[in-house]
C-alpha cells in the first residue's frame, strides 16, 4: 500500500496506475472464449473425402437431453473423438446416431447439413478452448 | 488536496475490485458462425441452437461451459434421459471413495453418484478404473496425459486446472480409513 501511495506522488506513477486501470476495464469489456464450445468434437475421417462437410458434434446439446450413458453405454460409443469405426449405412441402420436421428427422438439424416456444418481442412479431434487442449490423446 | 485525491484514489480501487461482482453473470458463448468450426455459409448456421441460447439459463460455472453440469442435474435444471431402451439397467451408486497418498495436496474425494448420474458403471470398471481400491495406480502425470480420469475431466467435463474440487479433503478434516465411505458426508 505505501509502495502505491508513492507511485501517487508523480506523474509516472499517475500514468503508470491510469493505464494499468483503464487496460483491465476493457479487458473486463473483451473477455471472450477463445472459440469452439468445450467438449465440440469434428469428426472428419471420411466426410470430405466423401464431399460433405466436417461432422461438428456438440457434447453441451446433447448433454442437456441425454445422459453421458445413453450413447456411450447403450449405443456403443467409445469415449475417444474419432474411436468409432462408423458410416452413414450404420446410422441408416438405427445405430450409434441413428438410434435417435431417425424423426423419431430427433430429426432424420435426410438433414445431412446439420451435423454435416464444419469448416472445410478440419481434423478429428475434441475442441473447446485452450484446456481442452491437452496431449491430443483424446 | 492530496489527501482527497488519494481517497478518490482509493474508492476507484474498491469500485475496480468489486466490478465484476457488480456486473453479474458475464459468461460468454461464441455463437456458432463465429466459433472456428461451423461453416458461416453453410445452410445450417441459421437453423441450430447457439450454445448461448441453451446454456446462459443454466447454473454457472467459470470454466469449460461455463455450467455447473451436476448442479444443473441434481437442481433439476436438466432432464436428460437415462437410457433409450426400457429394458436397460439404470445404476446410481451413492458412494464416496477418499484417496490419500496425494503428496502435498489434500486427499481426494471421488463421489461416485455425481458420477453415475451421468455415467455407466461399465464406462469406468473394468476398463479404465480397476474396481478394487487403490488398484489402478492414479498418478497425476497419467491424468494430466488423457488417462484415467483424464479420459472426461479436461475434455467434456471439468477441466484439470480445477485442482480443489477434486483434491478438497484436508488431512485434518480426515482420521479416517482411505477407500469407500459409507455415507457421503454432510454437506456433500
Amino acid at each position: 500500500m505505501r509502495k502505491i501511495r508513492r507511485l501517487l506522488e508523480n506523474k509516472t506513477g499517475w500514468w503508470f496506475l491510469s493505464v494499468l486501470a483503464v487496460g483491465w476495464v476493457a479487458g473486463l469489456f473483451h473477455a471472450q472464449p477463445a472459440g469452439a464450445e468445450y467438449a465440440d468434437v469434428v469428426l472428419n475421417r471420411l466426410s470430405e473425402a466423401n464431399g460433405v462437410r466436417p461432422v461438428i458434434y456438440p457434447h453441451w446439446f446433447h448433454r442437456i437431453r441425454f445422459r453421458c450413458k445413453v450413447c456411450h453405454s447403450e449405443l456403443g460409443f467409445k469415449m475417444k473423438a474419432g474411436g468409432n469405426d462408423i458410416n452413414m449405412l450404420e446410422l441408416m441402420d438405427g445405430k450409434f446416431c441413428g438410434s435417435c436421428h431417425n424423426n423419431n427422438i430427433a430429426w432424420g439424416l435426410e438433414n445431412c447439413h446439420r451435423c454435416h456444418s464444419g469448416l472445410k481442412g478440419l481434423e478429428t479431434g475434441i475442441r473447446g478452448g485452450h484446456k481442452a487442449g491437452g496431449p491430443g490423446v483424446w | 488536496m492530496g489527501l482527497s485525491w488519494r481517497r478518490w484514489m482509493f474508492f476507484f480501487c474498491m469500485f475496480l475490485l468489486v466490478f465484476p461482482a457488480l456486473a453479474g453473470d458475464k459468461r460468454v458463448w461464441k455463437p456458432l458462425d463465429k466459433d472456428g468450426l461451423h461453416d458461416p455459409q453453410g445452410p445450417s448456421i441459421r437453423e441450430l441452437q447457439n450454445p448461448a441460447d441453451a446454456l446462459s439459463i443454466l447454473p454457472p460455472d467459470l470454466i469449460g461451459n461455463m455450467v455447473r453440469w451436476v448442479g444443473a442435474l441434481d437442481q433439476g435444471f436438466i432432464q436428460p434421459r437415462a437410457n433409450l431402451q426400457p429394458g436397460t439397467k439404470v445404476t446410481v451408486l451413492d458412494m464416496d471413495l477418499i484417496f490419500g497418498k496425494t503428496g502435498d495436496q489434500p486427499y481426494v474425494r471421488f463421489p461416485h453418484k455425481a458420477h453415475t448420474e451421468w455415467l455407466d458403471c461399465a464406462n469406468c470398471h473394468e476398463g479404465i478404473f480397476k474396481t478394487k481400491f487403490n488398484a489402478s495406480g492414479i498418478t497425476m502425470a497419467q491424468i494430466l496425459e488423457g488417462r484415467f480420469c483424464g479420459v472426461c475431466h479436461g475434455a467434456v467435463a471439468f477441466p484439470l486446472t480445477e485442482c480443489t474440487r477434486c483434491h478438497s479433503v484436508t488431512p485434518d478434516s480426515f482420521k479416517g480409513a482411505f477407500g469407500a465411505q459409507n455415507q457421503t458426508p454432510a454437506g456433500k
